[in-house]
């Protein structure tokens, strides 16, 4: 169980760590806006590469990020193969066009337009999971409240961000020592019992971490309520930084990269570039 | 608990995102059936919704998802709003059960779990299929399909172990007027 881990920001000192909160968080929305929509295949291509090579300078080390990315291709080689078994010639409905390379059984044939449908899906996956990997590995979760309330987040929700992200690592713990300590007693909860079995032993954990988590959302209220959180109609961060002249440039480069792509889609004229017609 | 964002509303919707974050990583029931587990997190996330109400639950859905989805993998956008609307929706079937009081007998039960129904239909069968077809473009009928077992998954998960929850936690409090004046 304890080799399943989460990501986490790791301190350094790289261009991209020093880069404020909010402009990585602004860049990584319009980011990921534009590749979500955009299906033409040369811009993912680029942003694609634009990533890896973003990845680069972070000085992301591989060991960080591979069981996540063992995760994402077995996540992908299932997506791919399930949107084949469902829709064979979705390719060839998307472009309007047919290059049969191979006639398979009944529905099941291969097209040129579907292969490339698919690649363009790949593409997808390749060019957003690493800008997401960047960001919540080089920014301060502390620092990040702080963006969010920067972009016009109200703050209370933004503490409510941070809190989360302050009390996911005790929630795991306590979820492990919950764990360890039904284990102890005999709980049954590897891969080895019976689905009932497992059922149950999961529910043991499951009930005493809800209860305590329920009671420590009083102790915290108590606290902050103590200290009169929630008085003001702003607060300052701890953690906020400045802008700074590399996080203008940062908005201005990927706002340029994003207008590229909308105006991609008058170019195509849609959402698909159609290398068929 | 009227008021839309008390101290401990802010910190339910804070601690909730973060237990349904882990919830939703490490305590998952495979069923047997590839890609079709039993949540957890989702029957947390009905307690949380009827105890804190319709704004904490969506909070806690979208906010909670977004975290798990940007942690392990990338965020699929489509299913995180659908979380968030699913906390919503959860608040609003329990809107008029009064868990703070220990209020939560058969009938409670029944009109809840009729609501949670309706409400993953119309969100895992409806909502984030389509956003998967406009935003992703993918084909209609596989998403609508993995939309159908989700909504069923859920429903099965939220009924039973959510109902469970809540029935336990209903224990935990003391109803109102439960005290009576004694006479000699």
């Amino acid at each position: 169980m304890s080799d399943q881990q989460l990501l986490g920001y790791t301190p350094n000192e790289t261009v991209l760590h020093q880069l404020s909160g909010a402009a990585k968080l602004i860049c990584f929305m319009l980011l990921s806006a534009i590749v979500m929509v955009g299906y033409d295949t040369r811009f993912l291509l680029f942003i694609t590469l634009f990533a890896i090579f973003l990845f680069k300078i972070s000085e992301i080390r591989w060991h960080q990020i591979s069981f996540v990315v063992k995760f994402i291709a077995i996540f992908s080689v299932l997506n791919l193969i399930t949107v084949y078994l469902f829709e064979p010639e979705y390719g060839v409905q998307l472009y309007g066009t047919r290059h049969v390379i191979w006639d398979g059984i009944g529905r099941y044939n291969l097209t040129q337009e579907q292969l490339f449908y698919e690649a363009n899906l790949v593409l997808k996956y390749m060019a957003t999971i690493p800008l997401a990997l960047i960001f919540i590995l080089t920014t301060n979760p502390s620092e990040f409240a702080a963006s969010l309330n920067k972009i016009g987040v109200p703050y209370k929700i933004s503490y409510s961000v941070s809190l989360a992200l302050r009390y996911i690592p005790d929630v795991q713990e306590s979820f492990h020592q919950i764990g360890y300590a039904q284990q102890a007693r005999g709980l049954e909860m590897s891969s080895k019992g019976k689905l009932g079995a497992r059922i149950k032993g999961t529910a043991g954990i499951v009930m005493p971490l809800i209860f305590s988590s329920l009671d420590r959302i009083d102790t915290i209220t108590n606290a902050m309520e103590l200290r009169r959180f929630g008085t003001r109609k702003n607060r300052t961060w701890y953690a906020e930084k400045k802008f700074r002249r590399m996080d203008h440039f940062a908005i201005f480069l990927v706002t340029a990269i994003t207008l590229i792509g909308t105006w991609l889609f008058a170019v195509n004229e849609g959402r698909f570039y159609n290398p068929f017609e | 608990m009227k008021e839309t964002f008390s101290v401990k509303i802010i910190v339910a919707i804070g601690i909730g995102a973060a237990v349904f974050v882990i919830l939703g990583r490490f305590a998952v029931i495979p069923t047997g059936i590839p890609n079709t587990n039993l949540e957890t997190a989702y029957p947390f996330l009905a307690l949380m919704s009827v105890i804190f109400g319709p704004v904490a639950g969506g909070l806690i859905g979208f906010i909670g998802h977004t975290i798990k989805d940007v942690t392990t993998y990338g965020a699929w956008w489509s299913w995180i709003v659908s979380s968030g609307l699913i906390g919503l929706v959860f608040g609003l079937a329990g809107r008029k059960i009064n868990l703070e009081d220990g209020v939560f007998g058969k009938k409670e039960i029944i009109r809840f779990n009729i609501w949670q129904v309706l409400g993953n239909l119309f969100v895992w069968g409806g909502v984030a299929p389509l956003l998967d077809v406009l935003i992703y473009s993918e084909p209609a009928n596989k998403v609508f399909l993995q939309g159908i077992v989700a909504a069923l998954v859920n429903s099965v998960s939220v009924g039973v172990i959510g109902t469970l929850l809540m029935v336990a936690y209903a224990k935990t409090r003391t109803p109102k007027g439960s005290l009576s004046k004694r006479t000699k």
